[in-house]
């Protein structure tokens, strides 16, 4: 569950990046954020994940209420989260097994336990059978879906997605929203940025539009229309 | 999921950082080799000036000429009150006729030498040996000041001089030390900056993975601790070698055997711990500054 209560972000050089930005997402939903290039969307993303701090306002992340988070709290949220971002950032000297493997140890997993669970999350993602490539060897498509499977692979209740698409062609997009739409139907809570119109209009799902650092729509079942305001 | 302490994990991840950086990390080792080399010198140096210095202690003697006017047995009686006076060691009465009688035979009975014989070699007199050879000045005052006694002779300039190189030494090596331990310290950090700038993807990803502070630093420090143990061990044979050379030196070049070295093997256990305690000591803190400073978990 996430949950902004009028959350101002104005970096140290002056930018304000959000303006008071008020909004909730409860466990089990879909929601697609969407505003055009600057207005502030990878700035809340930051927020959630603790890599910086609001200005101004209130931010909860999955019962931990980040205005007074200590430290040793900071990684115990982070495992609550599972974050993809458009450059795929993973390990390129590593195979996609070690990959994942790397993500588990990095908080504690036992051997049996990536043993366990790395190839139910690489079939869930579709590549149980490339574990053994690096991510030079892999489409750009397929290096996306590595991501994802490390996203998952410590069982996070919510999965963050920065503009997942963004090096993408269109099909191989339309493939990532939809393996992610399939996790959120698992029970994963799902919030994906995106500027992609097409994209996000093609699936029924809640969108939260925000622009110049303001929320300027959130509608269920609604689609991506900057136009009409 | 478990939380036992990955001491396996840590230490793997250390010697895989260490090779990745080779060069780097063969520099740092270098310089602890070369920190504690020099370290190691100049404390052994101090060490055996102290060493001389204790052989001087129990050589150097004072005479303790006892006053005219006192009678031998008067004389003999000032034992417990010299022995009482603080810093003296060792007391032993000497008569003047077995003065006399030592003196006729260093001089072979020479009459004209006999002639010419001071005066207080005619009295009775105490020789005296000091625990502490850098006190020796106020312990000849003392007892001057003791009734009975005359005058007391005391061969102070060769104690001042070799008070005066030993402490110079210590100084010195106190002073080299701290700017070496400096420079180790920087180095080291310099390493691990450099380790971390190379793993700094990964760091990224186990950060966002939700890894402890501790599990992201671990490694590197186990990083600095393996290199400041490694420049320990070579240290500490470098050492010994160089020492055994200047020992074979010094022996050769030294008829009077005024330095008399201590052997390397009865202080080895000791330089190895101390070499080895200095390297962990460098490996832990310049990685934590590097961490903290560079980091940024
Ligand atoms: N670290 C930063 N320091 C200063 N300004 C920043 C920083 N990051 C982003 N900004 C500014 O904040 C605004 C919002 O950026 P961002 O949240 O990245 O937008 P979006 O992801 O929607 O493209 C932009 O004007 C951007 O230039
Ligand atoms: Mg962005």
């Amino acid at each position: 569950m996430i949950r902004f209560i009028d959350v101002q972000k104005e970096y140290d050089n002056g930018t304000k990046a959000l303006k008071g930005v008020s909004v909730r997402i409860d466990d089990g939903e879909f929601v697609f954020l969407v505003g055009p290039s600057g207005s502030g969307k990878s700035t809340l993303i930051k927020l959630i994940t603790a890599e910086i701090a609001p200005t101004e306002g209130r931010v909860m992340v999955n019962g931990f209420n980040l205005n007074n988070i200590t430290p040793r709290q900071v990684p115990q949220m982070r495992r609550t989260l599972g974050v993809i971002f458009q450059d795929f950032r993973l390990i390129e000297k590593k195979s996609v097994y070690d990959n994942l493997a790397f993500a588990m140890r990095a908080i504690g997993a036992s051997n049996r336990e990536l043993r366990r669970r790395i190839p139910y999350v690489l079939q869930l993602v579709g590549l149980d059978q490339k574990g053994d490539r690096f991510p030079g060897q892999l489409s750009g498509g397929e290096q996306q879906r590595v991501a994802i499977a490390r996203a998952l692979v410590n069982n996070p209740s919510m999965i963050i997605a920065d503009e997942p698409t963004g090096n993408l062609d269109p099909q191989r997009s339309l493939e990532i929203m939809m393996l992610l739409e399939r996790i959120n139907e698992l029970g994963t809570t799902v919030l994906v940025v995106t500027h992609e119109k097409n994209l996000v209009n093609r699936f029924n799902k809640r969108v939260v539009t925000i622009e110049n650092g303001r929320l300027i729509s959130d509608e269920t079942g609604g689609y991506y229309n900057v136009e009409k305001v | 999921m478990s939380r036992k302490f990955n001491t396996g994990y840590y230490v793997s991840e250390g010697v895989h950082s260490i090779f990745t950086h080779g060069f780097m990390s063969f520099a740092a080792v270098c310089m602890i080799v070369a920190c504690l080399i020099i370290m190691g010198s100049f404390t052994l140096l101090a060490a055996n000036l102290d060493n001389t210095l204790g052989d001087l202690e129990s050589e150097n003697e004072m005479l303790v000429y006892i006053d005219d006017a006192l009678t031998q047995d008067q004389a003999r009686m000032l034992q417990p009150t010299l022995a009482q006076v603080d810093n003296v060691s060792q007391l032993t009465f000497v008569t003047k006729e077995n003065a006399l009688a030592d003196y006729k035979a260093k001089h072979n009975d020479n009459i004209a030498v006999l002639e010419d014989l001071p005066n207080e070699a005619l009295r009775d007199r105490y020789r005296v040996h000091v625990y502490d050879i850098e006190r020796m000045a106020d312990t000849q005052a003392a007892l001057e000041q003791v009734p009975g006694v005359a005058w007391v002779r005391a061969a102070i300039e060769i104690a001042d001089g070799f008070v005066m190189v030993r402490n110079i030494a210590t100084g010195v090596a106190m002073v080299l030390i701290g700017i070496l331990l400096i420079i180790s310290l920087f180095i080291i950090a310099n390493t691990i900056k450099l380790a971390t700038f190379y793993r700094r993807e990964e760091i990224a990803i186990m950060k966002m993975c939700g890894a402890t502070d501790g599990f992201i630093e671990w490694p590197f420090v186990v990083e600095g601790i393996l290199l400041g143990l490694t420049g320990a061990l070579i240290a500490f044979f470098a050492q010994w070698g160089l020492y055994q050379m200047v020992a074979k030196f010094a022996i050769q070049g030294n008829g009077l055997s005024l330095v008399n070295m201590i052997s390397y093997s009865s202080m080895a256990t000791t330089i190895l711990a101390v070499f080895c305690g200095v390297g962990v000591f460098i490996g832990v803190v310049g990685s934590l500054f590097a961490i903290r400073k560079f980091l940024q978990v």
